[in-house]
């Protein structure tokens, strides 16, 4: 286990947060640079890919539960689409920014990207926590016991 | 022919890139590598559109309001991203389902996967 | 000149690899070259000016990408066979489509010309109005986010179905018991599933029905 290298069980311990953070960081300035919902979802997910290989399956299903994390799949996806819905009951389109802040269109649309993107962040971070609990876990007979991913 | 292949010289290295790409995927018989030679084709084709949108002495489309700059067209680098992560998700469903086939027949190679359904009686034995 | 020799250097650089992944058999190492490949290609969109594109191909394509394909093998064998099929057919198909495809690329005008039919239509609009109308310098992200956004709604739901897919295929109580690749094969063949009778007789006609009836009672 990778977690007898004192190296591998530093250097995780003191990255993880700073990835984290990172991922943030991308997530929320997506406006003014590159950046944005995709990429941050990846690098969040990176970090808890990082801890699961180096703390072993078990670390990294007490941490982050594969109920939990495939719930916020579709919690995701139903943020994009509820950004659009309160567009509809605000009197636009469907999707239509400019109807979030009557007052102000472009602050509507300012509201409307970081709520779009903040969705598909969260979608893409569990997707791909998902796929390496489904990959890393499979055939192993704890995963089931455990109430895995069921 | 020369200046030809002096303007349009990219497009062409990325026509050589997707060849490969789909060489691997027609060719090889084992599942994982026609996986990858199927991303090695996405990415190829990823290559063709973004060289589609580049304009001469443009810059990435960040708008910098102060400075008068030549900006390469947005439109492909918004396409692409999309076919990216629509490419990594059909890869994760593709290796799945090859996770799955070695369950159930013992190989990804694809004759003996034939053979073995042949054996099975899933398929006819075909005489070759 | 300089982004011109860095960008045929990168792309020979993926030609090379390309290749490479041809030939060689050990599949963790074309794991690592479809890695290497990705982040190379994350180069060349950085020198073709596409950094958001750089940015998800690099995290997406060199990172998760390889690091799903890394998890999978380690259930998989890992070297593959060698080639038992004829390549000559392949090669064709290979040979008529690159024929084909150069013969689109004549059409092309050339490689960064500014006057391309694809910077007229909306692009122009896209950049122009994105920092004075909406204030925000990114002109990608508000494609993606705000005018394109049913695009993005779609690939959201398709990475969402991707989720719900794998965890179909692989996280389920019914998963085939996994057969022990220590006995020969014709052992092994017990543990397989066997096939039911009534997919067959739809398919086949009455002369062929004893051939397979023959065969169901052999294996």
């Amino acid at each position: 286990m990778m977690s007898s290298n004192p190296v591998f069980r530093v250097t995780t311990k003191i990255l993880f947060a700073p990835i984290i953070v990172y991922g943030l960081y991308v997530q929320f300035h997506g406006d003014f640079g590159p950046g944005g919902g995709f990429q941050a979802g990846v690098i969040i997910a990176a970090a808890f890919i990082l801890y699961g290989l180096v703390f072993g399956m078990v670390a990294l299903r007490k941490l982050a539960p594969p109920r939990i994390v495939a719930l916020f799949m579709a919690i995701g996806v139903m943020i994009y689409g509820g950004v659009g819905v309160v567009s509809l009951l605000n009197g636009g389109n469907y999707l239509d920014y400019n109807a979030l802040d009557h007052h102000d269109p472009a602050h509507g649309q300012h509201l409307g990207i970081l709520l779009v993107e903040l969705g598909v962040g969260v979608t893409v971070t569990s997707v791909m926590m998902v796929l390496f609990f489904a990959f890393a876990g499979y055939g192993d007979p704890k995963a089931e016991d455990d109430g895995g991913q069921g | 022919m020369f200046d030809f292949i002096a303007s349009h010289w990219n497009y062409l290295i990325v026509v050589v890139l997707m060849l490969i790409g789909l060489y691997i995927v027609m060719s090889r018989q084992n599942l994982v590598k026609k996986l990858v030679g199927l991303s090695i084709f996405q990415t190829a084709l990823f290559l063709f559109y973004i060289t589609l949108g580049r304009i001469d002495g443009g810059t990435a489309p960040i708008i910098n309001p102060d400075v008068d700059y030549v900006y390469s067209n947005p439109l492909p680098h918004v396409l692409i991203l999309t076919a990216i992560v629509v490419g990594v998700a059909t890869t994760a469903l593709g290796l799945a389902l090859t996770l799955r086939i070695n369950d159930a027949f013992g190989s990804i190679e694809e004759d003996e996967i034939l053979a073995a359904k042949a054996e099975d009686g899933l398929i006819e034995e075909k005489k070759s | 000149m300089t982004s011109v020799m860095i960008n045929i250097f990168l792309v020979s650089l993926m030609v090379v690899i390309a290749v490479m992944v041809v030939r060689t058999h050990r599949l963790f190492a074309v794991i690592v070259m479809s890695g290497a490949y990705s982040l190379i290609s994350a180069a060349m969109f950085v020198n073709l000016d596409a950094v958001d594109v750089a940015f998800t191909e690099a995290a997406v394509g060199a990172g998760i990408s390889t690091v799903l394909l890394l998890a999978a093998m380690a259930r998989l064998p890992a070297e593959e066979k060698p080639l038992k099929t004829n390549v000559i057919g392949p090669l064709a198909v290979v040979a008529i489509v690159g024929a084909l495809l150069v013969t689109a690329v004549v059409d092309l005008p050339a490689f960064g010309s500014a006057d391309a039919p694809a910077h007229t239509h909306v692009a122009p609009r896209y950049l122009a109005e994105s920092d004075a109308k909406l204030h925000i310098p990114n002109v990608v992200t508000t494609v993606l986010a705000s005018y394109r956004g049913f695009d993005t709604l779609g690939e959201t739901i398709v990475i969402f179905a991707a989720g719900l897919g794998v965890l179909l295929l692989l996280a389920g109580k019914t998963k085939t018991q996994l057969p022990d690749y220590s006995k020969p094969k014709t052992a092994r063949s017990a543990t397989r599933p066997k096939a039911s009778s009534s997919p067959k007789k739809t398919r086949q006609s009455s002369a062929k029905k004893k051939k397979a009836a023959k065969k169901g009672s052999s294996s």
